[in-house]
């Protein structure tokens, strides 16, 4: 109906702008991931060979694990989260609101240093691990919390859009019928808040895949115990194994690819 | 009726009734423990190292803290972090503004692909993107010697910098300025069209106001990532000292040469731009938001 009339470059210049688009994504993404995939196929025996040395496969399997934990536990929080923070008032609200976002300012190296400083030699909580006997730097409890760190506002984000959406009106007739807290969320807000609490957790995977520079700080790369995926590559890249790096950075790009599937399924306002 | 009576009388639902506190209790305390739990799981996890690593930072004192920027090494890649991620933004604001339109607007073959490579920046870790490049355009590629042989090099040059920057944060920007371009009201835009408005001054004069806010938080959030990017540029970069070392890289060398004092101290200043750009960045979103209602 009203579309002829909104604006509309004409030929050229529509299709000009679409050809810039279209060559800036090629250009900056496209391309690349070409290179790399047609890298990798060039030199496919040697590639294989590399990737299923043990070092690498461990490397992958501890950085599942994590994403694994962070998926769980940030999973929970993010729903949490979202809850207190949509449905609740308190005094320091906007403070913990503010908090959340944080990681998404601070350079993963940051990070870091951050608990570098805490549970580092000196550190303020270094008489509490060691009370407890347990050693969180160079360690597989520091991969944990560095990725919790990284991972922590996604989930929380995008199930408090949703919630923020659908309101307590139907959670109240709920409670109305009699139902308890627990039947409520169990019933109500969990199907409610799905498509936030999927998209958040597949950010949550895809980051804790990924993070490169805070587990390279707290964790130290070491070979066999606290190399992660990124890592290892990081490290194969310093040693001059250009095809093992290539490899592992494949199957990482692959793993986001799948990621991405579920990514473009997200409801787009206004649609 | 007395209110006994009321309360007592069997069609009203159980936890309407008023007398039935015991359920509203048992919420109350949910609500506390959910709100307690919470709250204790982000002071440690974020505000307690952040904390540590501002204290620390700090604990050098204002000259500490300037020599700790102002050194040669240090100075040089705190100018190329923010001269880069500067070109990043304007970049990705303009193409991300031009991205978003084509996705928005015009139905060309291929959209749903288009909408899954801007989305990919986001899934894809960002040292790999870094790898990415490196086979691209590294000394011993077919693009890498090419481009050699006219005295162009990207990878381990600044060129593979920006070219990183540009991949990362490809996304923010498009999907900023997306969805308030989707439910912009058409009326005033026919309005204009139909008074005889050329394109460009339908564009400059009704379309683009409306979306200011959110390319401007969207470019905000380029930047802000652009300054942090630490992944890419470990593996592009090459890491050489006043050239391609940008100041996370320098941070993680400062932690590895045992210098936690000067790392803090740069981290300090760089989380003061990321702070401020932060909170800028939400008064637009906030802007925008109210725009829309």
């Amino acid at each position: 109906m009203s579309e002829k009339v909104l604006i509309r470059p004409h030929g050229g210049a529509r299709w000009a702008i679409v050809a810039v688009v279209v060559a800036y994504v090629t250009v900056v993404i496209v391309v690349p991931l070409f290179a790399l995939v047609a890298t990798v196929a060039g030199d496919l025996r040697r590639v294989l060979e590399e990737i299923l040395d043990p070092g690498a496969l461990h490397a992958l399997m501890l950085s599942a694990v994590v994403a694994v934990i962070a998926l769980a536990v940030n999973g929970v929080a993010g729903v949490v989260g979202a809850l207190v923070l949509v449905r609740q008032r308190f005094w320091g609200k906007r403070a913990l609101d503010a908090l959340i976002d944080m990681p998404l300012a601070v350079s993963p190296v940051m990070t870091g240093l951050a608990f570098l400083l805490l549970f580092g030699r000196g550190g303020w909580l270094r008489p509490v691990l060691d009370a407890a006997k347990l050693e969180v730097m160079f360690a597989f409890p520091g991969l944990v919390v560095a990725t919790l760190f990284v991972t922590l506002p996604f989930t929380i984000r995008e199930v408090a859009l949703v919630l923020d959406e659908i309101g307590t009106s139907e959670e109240d007739a709920a409670a109305t019928l009699g139902a308890t807290s627990w039947q409520a969320f169990r019933l109500v807000t969990l199907p409610n808040i799905r498509h936030g609490l999927e998209l958040g957790t597949t950010l949550t995977v895809a980051r804790a895949l990924g993070e490169f520079g805070a587990v390279l700080v707290i964790g130290g790369a070491i070979s066999g115990k606290t190399q992660t995926a990124t890592t290892f590559i990081h490290t194969a890249i310093d040693e001059r194994r250009d095809a093992t790096a290539y490899g592992i950075a494949l199957i990482l790009a692959a793993a986001a690819a799948a990621l991405l599937v579920v990514l473009q399924r997200r409801p787009r306002k206004g649609t | 009726m007395t209110t006994r009576e009321l309360q007592t009388s069997s069609w009203i639902p159980r936890a309407a009734r008023p007398a039935d506190t015991s359920t509203a209790r048992a919420r109350n305390r949910w609500t506390l423990l959910l709100r307690g739990g919470f709250a204790g799981y982000v002071t440690v996890l974020v505000a307690l190292p952040l904390l540590a690593l501002v204290v620390r930072g700090l604990s050098v004192g204002p000259r500490g803290l300037w020599e700790a920027i102002t050194a040669p090494v240090a100075a040089d890649a705190l100018v190329l972090s923010l001269v880069t991620s500067l070109i990043a933004a304007v970049a990705n604001g303009l193409m991300g503004l031009a991205i978003a339109w084509v996705l928005v607007r015009w139905d060309i073959p291929g959209r749903k692909l288009l909408s899954a490579l801007v989305d990919l920046p986001f899934a894809i870790p960002t040292l790999v993107a870094g790898v990415l490049l490196v086979a691209l355009y590294g000394p011993q590629t077919t693009a890498g010697s090419v481009l050699s042989t006219y005295g162009l090099q990207i990878a381990f040059a600044k060129g593979g910098v920006v070219l990183a920057l540009l991949f990362v944060t490809l996304p923010f920007v498009v999907r900023a300025v997306e969805p308030v371009l989707r439910e912009l009201d058409h009326a005033e835009e026919e309005a204009a069209t139909t008074l005889g408005a050329s394109t460009w001054t339908t564009f400059r004069r009704v379309l683009l106001p409306p979306l200011l806010p959110a390319l401007a938080a969207g470019t905000v959030q380029v930047f802000a990532r652009s300054l942090a990017e630490f992944g890419s540029l470990a593996a592009v970069s090459g890491n050489i000292p006043h050239r391609t070392l940008t100041a996370p890289v320098y941070v993680l060398g400062e932690v590895e040469r045992g210098e936690p004092a000067s790392a803090a101290a740069v981290s300090v200043v760089l989380l003061a731009v990321a702070l401020a750009l932060q909170l800028a960045s939400r008064s637009l979103v906030a802007l925008v938001d109210k725009r829309r209602v």
